[in-house]
Formats: C-alpha cells, sequence, structure tokens
C-alpha cells in the first residue's frame, strides 16, 4: 500500500514540470465522439493522430447505385457520395442511402480475423496430415490448439447436443473460435486488432442466424411437435397459448444469443474506453487532478484488459454451450409417456 | 452508424466471411483435427482395454500355474503314501508268507518226525518180535532136542504152517 502511495507520488512529480501540457491538448475533450468513434464501423481504420494530423487507413467503398460503384473514401466527394448525419455514405445529389456493401473497418477487421483463423486451423490440420497421431503427442500450434478443441468438443459439445454431435461439431467449433479470434483482436489497440467486431450487433445477428438455421433445419419431428402441438392441455392448444409461445421461442433462443454477445462485447469496450478516456478529460485541469486519475486508469486499465481477456473466452464459450444447447433441444428423443 | 441497427454492408459481408470460414474449417479444419483426437482417444481407451485384458490373463495364468503345481504336489503326496503303503503290504505279505512257510516246514519236519517214530516202532516191534520168536525158537529148540515125540510135533506144525501159506 505504502509502496503504491510512493509510486503514485513519483508519478506526479514527474508530470508537475509539464504544466503546458494540458494546454496543448487544445480544444475540449468530447468523451462520446471519442468512445463512439471506437466502438462504431467506419469507412477508415484510423490508427492514430500526430500532431494535428490523423493517420488513417483509407477503405475501398463499394456502393451498388445504379450500377456498380468503386472507389477510395478519400475520393468520395469526387465519386458524388458524401456523409450524412449518422457517418453513412449517401448520394451527394439526392441524399439517399445507396445500397452500400463497402469494406469498412469492421469488414476489414473481419476479414483480417477469420484469415488469420482460417490459417491457424489448416495449420494445425496439416499437423495431424503430416503426423501419425497415434505415435507421436501433438506439438506446436497443434499441442496448442488440440487441447481447447478437445475441451470445446467433449464437454460442451458432445454433453449439450447429445449422440449426433458428431454431425454439428464443426459449426460449434468454427462459431467459437471465430467469437473468440475476434473477441481477442478487439482487445488489441492497434491497427490489425481493435475493431469492435463482436461488438457489432450485424455480426452478432449472422451469427444468432447460423444457430437459427442450425437448430431449425435439422430439428426432428418430436422438436417440431413439440412446438405445434406440445403436451399440455388441449385448451392451451385450442386456444393456441403454447404454440405460439413455443414458435416464439425459437426466435428468442436466438435473439438472446445476439444481444448476449453483442452487449457484454460492447460493454466491455466501452468500459475500458471510458477508464482510458478519464486522462484525456482531465488533461485540462492541470498536471495534479490529471495525474492521479491517470494513474488510477491506467491500474484500473489494466485489470480490465485482463477482464477482457476472460470475457472475450466466457463469451465464445457460452455462445457456443448455448448454440449447442438449443442443437441438442431439437434432437431429442420422445420421452416415453409420463402422463 | 447506430449501435442497434444492424447495417447492410456489414451483414452482407459478415454472412460471406463467416460462411466461407466455416466452410473451409468444416471441410478441411475441424473434421480432421477431430477425427484425429478421436482416433487417438480410441486408441487409448482400446489399448487400455487390451493392457487390462492381458493383466487378466496373466492373472488367470498365474493361476493356472498356482493349480497346477499344487495338483503336481497333491500328486506327489499320493504316490508317495500309496509308495509307502505298497511297502508295507508287501512287507507284511512277505512276513506272513514266511510265516506260513515256516509254519509248514515245521509241519512237514513235524509229520516226518512222526513218520519215523512210526517206522521206528514198528522196525522196533518187528525186531523185538524177531527177537522174541528166536528166543522162543532157541528155547523150543532146547526143549524138542530132549524128546523126540516133541521134534515129531514141531515138523507136525511147520507142515501145518506151511499149508496154511499154501492155503
Amino acid at each position: 500500500m505504502r509502496r503504491a502511495f510512493g509510486i503514485a507520488l513519483a508519478l506526479l512529480a514527474m508530470l508537475l514540470p509539464s504544466p503546458s501540457m494540458a494546454a496543448e491538448s487544445g480544444s475540449a475533450f468530447n468523451m462520446t465522439e471519442f468512445i463512439f468513434g471506437h466502438i462504431s464501423d467506419s469507412y477508415e481504420w484510423h490508427i492514430t493522430t500526430v500532431k494535428g494530423k490523423e493517420i488513417a487507413i483509407p477503405l475501398p467503398c463499394i456502393v451498388i447505385d445504379g450500377g456498380l460503384k468503386v472507389f477510395s473514401f478519400h475520393d468520395r466527394e469526387a465519386a458524388g457520395y458524401t456523409l450524412n448525419d449518422n457517418g453513412k455514405l449517401v448520394n451527394a445529389s439526392t441524399l439517399e442511402r445507396p445500397l452500400d456493401i463497402s469494406i469498412t473497418k469492421n469488414v476489414l477487421g473481419l476479414i483480417i480475423d477469420s484469415v488469420l483463423l482460417v490459417v491457424l486451423i489448416l495449420l494445425c490440420a496439416r499437423w495431424y496430415r503430416r503426423h501419425d497421431p497415434l505415435k507421436e503427442a501433438p506439438s506446436g500450434l497443434a499441442g496448442l490448439l488440440e487441447p481447447v478443441i478437445v475441451m470445446i468438443e467433449q464437454d460442451v459439445i458432445k454433453d449439450a447436443v447429445g449422440p449426433e454431435y458428431e454431425k454439428y461439431s464443426p459449426y460449434l467449433l468454427t462459431a467459437f473460435f471465430f467469437i473468440l479470434i475476434n473477441n481477442l483482436m478487439g482487445i488489441l489497440p492497434v491497427f490489425p486488432g481493435g475493431a469492435n467486431i463482436t461488438g457489432n450487433i450485424a455480426v452478432t445477428l449472422v451469427m444468432a442466424l447460423f444457430t437459427f438455421f442450425m437448430v431449425n433445419l435439422f430439428g426432428n419431428k418430436h422438436y417440431w411437435k413439440e412446438i405445434l402441438w406440445p403436451d399440455v392441455p388441449v385448451f392451451l392448444k385450442a386456444i393456441p397459448i403454447m404454440p405460439v409461445i413455443e414458435i416464439l421461442g425459437m426466435f428468442t433462443k436466438p435473439f438472446s444469443l445476439m444481444i448476449r454477445l453483442f452487449a457484454n462485447m460492447l460493454a466491455g469496450h466501452i468500459m475500458l474506453l471510458s477508464v482510458i478516456a478519464l486522462i484525456f478529460l482531465t488533461a485540462s485541469m492541470g498536471p495534479v487532478l490529471n495525474g492521479s486519475p491517470s494513474f488510477v486508469a491506467v491500474l484500473f486499465g489494466i485489470f480490465l484488459d485482463c477482464l477482457e481477456l476472460l470475457v472475450a473466452f466466457i463469451q465464445a464459450y457460452v455462445f457456443t454451450m448455448l448454440s449447442a444447447v438449443f442443437i441438442g433441444l431439437a434432437h431429442q428423443k420422445p420421452e416415453t409417456e409420463t402422463n | 452508424m447506430s449501435l442497434i441497427t444492424p447495417d447492410f454492408g456489414l451483414l452482407f459481408w459478415m454472412v460471406v466471411i463467416f460462411g466461407v470460414v466455416f466452410l473451409i474449417l468444416a471441410k478441411f479444419g475441424f473434421p480432421i483435427i477431430t477425427k484425429a483426437v478421436r482416433k487417438r482417444s480410441d486408441h487409448i481407451a482400446e489399448s487400455l482395454r487390451a493392457a487390462e485384458e492381458a493383466r487378466l490373463n496373466l492373472e488367470r495364468f498365474a493361476e493356472d500355474q498356482n493349480r497346477l503345481v499344487e495338483r503336481a504336489r497333491a500328486e506327489r503326496a499320493e504316490i508317495l503314501k500309496s509308495a509307502t503303503e505298497e511297502r508295507n503290504a508287501l512287507i507284511s505279505k512277505a512276513h506272513e508268507e514266511a510265516s506260513a512257510e515256516a509254519a509248514k516246514v515245521l509241519q512237514a519236519a513235524r509229520e516226518e518226525i512222526e513218520a519215523e517214530r512210526q517206522l521206528a516202532k514198528r522196525e522196533l516191534k518187528a525186531e523185538v518180535s524177531a527177537l522174541s520168536v528166536a528166543v522162543a525158537e532157541k528155547i523150543v529148540r532146547k526143549e524138542l532136542e530132549k524128546n523126540e515125540e516133541q521134534k515129531a510135533l514141531l515138523d507136525k506144525f511147520v507142515d501145518e504152517a506151511v499149508n496154511g501159506q499154501v492155503n
């Protein structure tokens, strides 16, 4: 405790001789802009600002607006497009949204993470192609990934899905690693990472939809009977209360998956950014008032980063486990009549 | 860009990207790994089972061996016992035979002795009778020399005896 206090004092002392720091940062810090700039999608990948000059990677904009048009974000004015109040591309003359399939920050992040994931898993698979797993213990990448794959497959998928788990384990494993790698890359603060991918509702929506189709396209007869004509007193089915609830349940399950992943990852990013923003927020209040929150912010930031590492894993795990449970529910064998 | 309204562009790309990743990994990635891992865990389970079986076999084998040894020991004891019995029987039989033989020999000796005695008795009788006859003859001859008459009587007797023998 005393040592921590000493370090804090030393940090403060270092800050004291530079009273001009606050003045340099110039205009008032806009917290909302800072946070939303980081967590939302954009047409360029902003890396940092050096001496008022922004360093950002411009990304290709692709719109279908009476024909396919591809142009760099920096040349949007020349192509006849501008940004609206929500920061989206609109036609400069009509101010209407075109069909916008631009490679945004999140899309590029997705591509980078996906390539990384595919390479990692294929390298791991290559080890098994080239070695006899009966004679050699996995080493290198295979040694790293195998325990995780086995844990997810045997402890989560097999237990939740039941005897037919082998058919679904490729999807569920893909979902797990896809979410995990995007979560982890989201924690990285600089270029290849840092995009708030799994904290974007479009991404989690697609993940949830995949699970939805996995559940409902391969559900067995018993599953559909439980939805449309469950074993409840007839009056609950004559006025179709139960079927309506069950059909609603079909959609609320993936909906909860979507919201859970989205909200958790978004909240993590916002928390982390808010704590870091403390430093900039107090920068105009002078060195002493800036120093102590900075110190706290750094400590708390480290703590939150560790927490986010944990959350990155837990959310991928939970998504996979719940998807597996939903798939398992769609494959239950009818129980022997109990009533 | 609003937080809770999914953006179409991102939706589109996410479907494409996740779809491609899923197809690649589901075809070339995870099944190979999980199959290999499953194969290995099956192999391990099989090996464990085989080891257990081998252990049981070994145990059974040791048991068999023990039983064999036990049986051999019992057999040996049995053989020894019967040999002793046989020996004893032989000895006692020999004893019996010997004593029977001895008894027979004794009996025979006794009988012979008896026969010898009878013979001796008879010979002694004959001797005595011959002696007495000789004595009587001498006496009779002495008497007869005295008197012719008596000699005639004697001759008569002798004739009678001869005739009697012829008859």
